[in-house]
């Protein structure tokens, strides 16, 4: 039994991924990503990629899919990093033991 | 702390130690899973972002790549040469078990074509081929990372449940079990002596009357 892999972002970012087989969900919007993402729950994707500007956007949605064991949503740089992934890192960090033991400066 | 509003009666008392030996057992066993899953973690985090800090280097190194491949194809051109997929990624999912949460287990399904590219060379420059090429072992990077980054969101909230149990028993349960059993200890004492004053204060008023009633 195999899974699907979709990838959510702004159709120019995400046109290469398909030349690769990933299948891809232009959205220019939150409010579009919400729907996908709801509307491929249902289809069995197990692992959504999600480009970081729009996962910014919608945030607070994605946090009630972080307990479960899938779909995972992973939030990816279109282009550049902007440090959206980095964070997400950081703050599992910070939740679980209460200390940064990866980013601190010494 | 407030005690539990029960009876002070022996029976009440007996329950509640078996009550308060069971929560002292409980404290002492989500404590140590509390440690062993923070070990766990320290370790998957470590790696999650290793494996991010490559990842988001590598896909903004092909995507830019990409975009300059773009730049030297019209956009019809090439989205229609990558609109049909010449195979798709495929993947089996299951789920393995790190003190009993269960976090996903990605495997990647290779497929059979060896060929990757779903276009003609003739219409597209040779960069979107190369850049296609890297996506592609970036691609299983990525789903390495999904796999990780998702274990990593689920042991951080099952950390943060567990340290909420062990809180709640250590300083409210626990607590609250001791003082409630104290009370009723000395409840019972006090009841004792007033017994013990009480025939004491009978004995002598007898004794008293039988000294009177003789004379």
């Amino acid at each position: 039994m195999t899974d699907r892999i979709g990838i959510i972002g702004d159709p120019d970012s995400i046109l290469a991924f398909k030349a690769i087989g990933v299948e891809t969900f232009g959205v220019s919007t939150g409010v579009e990503a919400k729907a996908y993402i709801k509307e491929m729950t249902q289809k069995k994707f197990k692992v959504i990629f999600i480009t970081e500007r729009i996962a910014m956007e919608i945030e607070e949605f994605l946090q009630k899919y972080k307990s479960m064991t899938y779909p995972a949503i992973i939030p990816i740089p279109s282009g550049e990093a902007t440090g959206f992934g980095m964070n997400g890192i950081r703050r599992d960090m910070e939740k679980a033991i209460g200390a940064d033991i990866l980013f601190r400066k010494d | 702390m407030a005690r539990l509003n029960v009876n002070p009666t022996r029976m009440e008392m007996k329950r509640l130690k078996a009550r308060l030996t069971t929560a002292i057992r409980g404290h002492k066993l989500l404590k140590d899973k509390s440690d062993e899953m923070i070990r766990q973690f320290s370790v998957l985090i470590r790696k999650n972002k290793d494996l991010r800090e490559t990842v988001e280097k590598g896909l903004s190194d092909t995507l830019s790549a990409f975009t300059l491949a773009r730049a030297l194809t019209s956009s019809q051109v090439l989205e229609e040469a990558l609109s049909m997929p010449s195979k798709s990624v495929e993947i089996t999912c299951g789920s393995k078990n790190i003190m009993s949460v269960a976090v996903p287990d990605i495997q990647i399904v290779e497929s059979a074509s060896g060929d990757i590219f779903p276009y003609s060379f003739s219409t597209i420059t040779g960069e979107a081929d190369s850049s296609i090429t890297e996506l592609q072992k970036v691609l299983k990077k990525l789903i390495e990372l999904a796999e990780i980054e998702k274990a990593c969101n689920m042991l951080a909230v099952e950390i943060e449940k567990n340290k909420r149990r062990v809180n709640a028993l250590e300083y409210v349960m626990i607590p609250q079990l001791n003082e409630t059993i104290k009370y009723i200890r000395m409840k019972l004492e006090e009841n004792d002596r007033a017994a013990t004053t009480r025939i004491m204060k009978v004995k002598d008023m007898i004794a008293a009357r039988e000294l009177l009633e003789k004379n």
